[in-house]
Order: C-alpha cells, then structure tokens, then sequence
C-alpha cells in the first residue's frame, strides 16, 4: 500500500489529504467535502489542472484578454495547451465564454475567453 | 450640497458586494466611487481561478467572478462613478471627490462604505541594498503588467516573498516561458496558502527557500543578478551563506497594507495590528455612519470572504440610514493573545448582535495540535481542536448571541490558544 500527503487545491480552504493507494483501492481521508476525495483519488491516478493564460486582442479596448481552458486538463499537457495559447490571437469584441482555442493541445478541451473586452473606442 | 444615502469608496470586490447588498435590504441611492476605468478592482488581474466556490458554488476566474458581481449591481441599476478620486471623508460623511467632467464635487452621504481595498509593501519599505535598476517589481504590478497590459516583463525570474501574488506570478511568469529560480522567504514559514505552494511552484520544480532573502542586487540599468542569503532567528543575514543568481527580474511579494489614507483623514480609529480601521460587529468604525468591509479592513486570502463581509456592510449601512440606532455603550472588546494577533471585529455588542457572527483572525506563527479557546470574562464559551494553523491562512469563530447573553459591561471576549 502506498500512502501520499497531498494539499487540495479544488479551492483556497487547501485541506490536507492523506490519500491510501491499494491496488485499485483508493482512500482519501482529511477532505471536508467531495471535490477532496475526487481530487486526491484523481491526483494519485491521472492529475489534472485548469490552464489560465491570455491571448492578444486585436482592436480591442485592453491589448489582451484573459482565458482559460474549459475544463480540466492532464498535468502533463499544461505546456502543450499554453503552446497553443500562446500563438493565438482574438478580434475584439470578445465575451466571456467564446472559444479562443478549439481542442487545446490536442486535450480535447478548449480554450475559452474568462473577460468581455469591447472594440477600442 | 448634494445628498446621497449610501456612497461606497472603490468598486472592487468589497465595494460591488457591499452596493448589492445595500440594494437588496431596501436602499435605492446608492453611489459606488471608483478609482479605475472599469469596476472589479485587482480581480480584473487575477486570471487564474479557485475564486467563488463558496459565493457562486463553482469554480471561477478574477474576471469572471467580478463580472457575476458587476452584473448583479447594473441588473439592480446602481449608479457608479469611474475615473473618479475621493480626496477627502469627514468624520461627519461628507465625501469629496474629483474626476475629469465634474470637476471637485462634495456629497453629504446617509452612510459610508470604506472599500478602497489595500496596496503592495513596495521596494522602500524592504530595506534591500543595491542600486535601483529597472526590472525590480512588486508581484502585483508585474502582474497587471502581464495579464491587462500583456507585457513580457522578464526571461529570468527571482521572486523575493512568498505571499499568494508571488505564487501566483511564478506559475504564470513559468507558462508565459521565463524561468523562474527561486521564491525567496525571509520568514521561516510561507505567507501563502499551501494550495498555492502545491499548484504554483511544486508543479513546476520551483524552490521554496524559507529563512532566506536578497542581500544585493546587481546591475545599473537592469538588474543583471542578485545574492540571496540566509538569515538567523532575528531575521539578520548570516555572512558567507549568499547564492548568486544570474537574473533580470525581481518580484516582490512581501505583504499587503490596508490603504486607509482616507480613513486616517477622516479621524477614524485605526488597528495598529491590522492597519485598518477598528470595527464593530455591525462593521461600522469609529465614526457613527461609516462602514468598512474588504481588504481595506484586514487582508483576506479568498475574496468569497470579502463578498460576505462587504455584503453584511451593505446591509448594516442600509439599516443604519433607514435609521436603526445601536447603543455604542453595549459593546464589549474583542481581545486576543497566546498567539492570536487581531481580531476582526474589534468590538461586539451582545445586545446589538445577530444571532451568530464570525469572527476572523490570524496568529502569528505556524502552530501545532493547538486548543482555540474562546472566553467571555474568566468562562470558557468554546474550545475547538486546530490540528494546524498558520499565519497566511486566515482562520474563523463563530460566536453566538445566545452565549454572550450574559455579559457584563466590563466583560471582555477573548480568544486565544492554549496548549
């Protein structure tokens, strides 16, 4: 049995897990709701992250806008998502929600803008 | 003069909450101030997420989070003022501000909301030798730089303190492609939240080293390196400890400070612990009809926070112009000790209360399988277990109206840690 001292981070409360690996058996305990057991039952397995980053606007009232992937993403692929991120660019007007980046590095997730940025005046 | 029941001082989370609030208990003439050209205060630069999970149950980013909280305030049609300054608040709620197609314009308000938020501890406050070159920031700034300005502000990154922006700006300098060294921590503890130490330097093979900080920085023009040495238990560097770092960016991320310039004008009685104003349990100050809620009262680590405090100062200020009178004699202080640096609220009123109120703190070192014990006089009202607390996680009690029924006018409330 393996046994990992692991910090959540599904939000700032940043309890403390102790996370028991048995073969397929997983055991969380030291998380004060469920977002806790599903983090360290998948931060043991697959680990998984949301990328947030910004992408230049053209025209816009801000020079860029920030964004985020949609979901979550494997631990591994951060830098092949901000890759992506990183070559794109957007149009003003931008809502929040508009994909920016359709299936981010190759995740299956896209990329989306998180800030309303308006045509410049 | 021209009169305005509520007039809210900054438009950031504290401020929007507060509006909304103030709107929902029954006030109409509500005025939010800001500063900026746009509402949403330093979420507009926070773009990574982890906000609102305990305000809107999901998981959201700095822009998104302000943008719910700006929606609610133009849905309810509350007015707001950008590019607008407050110069002056007077102890009897006069507010004077100035912005470029009004001119210096002063308004008698019903009530006050302090929400101005806080600023960065800056270079000079830090006492690090060296010259002055470009490419010395604080965490904050550097971050407006990149996420608003989209600005690339170094390639190679020392990052002095680790409060939660410092954090924050490791990861984010990391994925913009720069290379991050160390984060250095004169203390022998992280002022951040330990979900951020995991997330932002421990994914990336960032160090941490604790007991540390800059002794010198290079370069004249742009910084070229710094040294970063050890320090002893007072805090002094120990000779010969020094690790050179080739480097051309520093941040800083050595503490915030409740901006209250207003509020010291105003003759409002400041927290020397907190640097923000002394409250009471309705989260008015010292001054009858002015309010504060937000970081301009005590720094928070999670705004989900601000927005609860600012809305109960929404509330109260709505329920005060609609003239609802506490007795000031009622109030008993809050006092704090065995490690236990402030409380906010400073004052509570047993009488005057609701029926529970929170109370927030901090201690001043990491502490273990510590007693939170909370006494009303010499009788010990509560006892919680606290396996670990820490200074850069902000902890909470909540007192009840019914078990402070029974003090006296020279009680105290005192909440401490005890072996």
């Amino acid at each position: 049995m393996e046994e990992y001292n692991l910090t959540c981070i599904r939000c700032p409360m940043g309890c403390a897990l102790r996370v028991s690996v048995a073969g397929d058996e997983v055991t969380v305990t030291g998380n004060t709701c469920p977002r806790g057991a599903d983090y360290g039952r998948q931060e043991v397995t697959a680990p998984v992250r949301t990328v947030t980053s910004t992408v230049p606007v053209t025209g816009g009232q801000i020079p860029v806008v920030s964004v985020k992937t949609a979901g979550d993403v494997p631990k591994d692929s951060i830098f092949d998502v901000m890759r992506d991120i990183r070559s794109a660019s957007v149009t003003a007007p931008v809502k929040i929600g508009d994909v920016i980046v359709r299936n981010a590095g190759g995740t299956g997730t896209d990329v989306i803008a998180t800030k309303a940025v308006g045509i410049k005046d | 003069m021209i009169r305005r029941d509520i007039v809210i001082i900054g438009g950031g989370p504290a401020g929007l909450a507060a509006a909304v609030a103030a709107y929902d208990a029954g006030s109409r003439d509500i005025l939010v101030i800001e500063r900026d050209d746009r509402l949403g205060g330093i979420l507009n630069q926070c773009i990574h997420n982890g906000f609102g999970l305990h305000t809107f149950k999901e998981e959201l980013t700095g822009p998104e989070y302000a943008d719910r909280f700006i929606s609610q305030l133009t849905d309810r049609g509350i007015e707001y003022k950008l590019d607008t300054i407050v110069t002056d608040v007077s102890d009897t709620r006069c507010v004077t501000y100035m912005n470029g197609s009004e001119g210096v314009v002063t308004i008698e308000a019903g009530a006050v909301i302090l929400a101005m938020g806080c600023r960065e501890r800056p270079r000079g406050a830090l006492g690090i030798p060296g010259f002055r070159p470009a490419g010395v920031y604080t965490a904050g700034t550097a971050q407006r730089l990149v996420n608003i300005e989209g600005k690339c502000i170094g390639k190679r990154v020392v990052i002095l303190g680790s409060g939660d922006i410092g954090l924050i700006m490791a990861r984010r300098m990391t994925l913009e492609g720069a290379k991050v060294l160390c984060v250095a921590e004169l203390m022998p503890y992280s002022g951040g939240l330990q979900r951020n130490i995991t997330q932002c330097l421990d994914d990336f093979g960032i160090p941490l080293l604790l007991s540390h900080t800059v002794s010198r920085i290079y370069g004249k023009e742009r910084v070229t390196g710094i040294d970063i040495s050890e320090v002893d238990e007072n805090r002094n560097v120990i000779p010969g400890t020094e690790i050179h770092y080739d480097c051309d960016t520093l941040l800083l991320s050595c503490g915030l400070l409740p901006e209250n310039e207003l509020t010291r004008q105003a003759g409002i009685s400041i927290d020397r612990v907190t640097g923000g104003p002394d409250v009471r349990d309705d989260l008015e100050t010292s001054a009858e009809g002015i309010f504060a809620c937000g970081n301009v009262l005590h720094v928070h680590d999670l705004v989900d926070y601000v927005s609860q405090e600012a809305s109960r100062a929404g509330q109260m200020a709505s329920e005060f112009v609609s003239g609802r009178k506490r007795d000031h004699l009622s109030y008993l202080k809050v006092e704090t000790s065995g490690g236990i640096r402030y409380s906010v609220p400073q004052y509570i009123s047993p009488k005057e209360m609701e029926d529970s109120i929170t109370v927030r703190f901090r201690v001043d070192k990491v502490y273990r399988d510590r007693k939170l014990c909370v006494y009303l006089g010499t009788t010990k009202l509560r006892e919680q277990r606290k396996n670990i607390v820490k200074p850069g996680e902000m902890e909470q009690v909540v007192l009840l109206k019914k078990d402070l029924g029974s003090a006296s006018g020279t009680d105290t409330i005192r909440i401490c840690l005890e072996d």
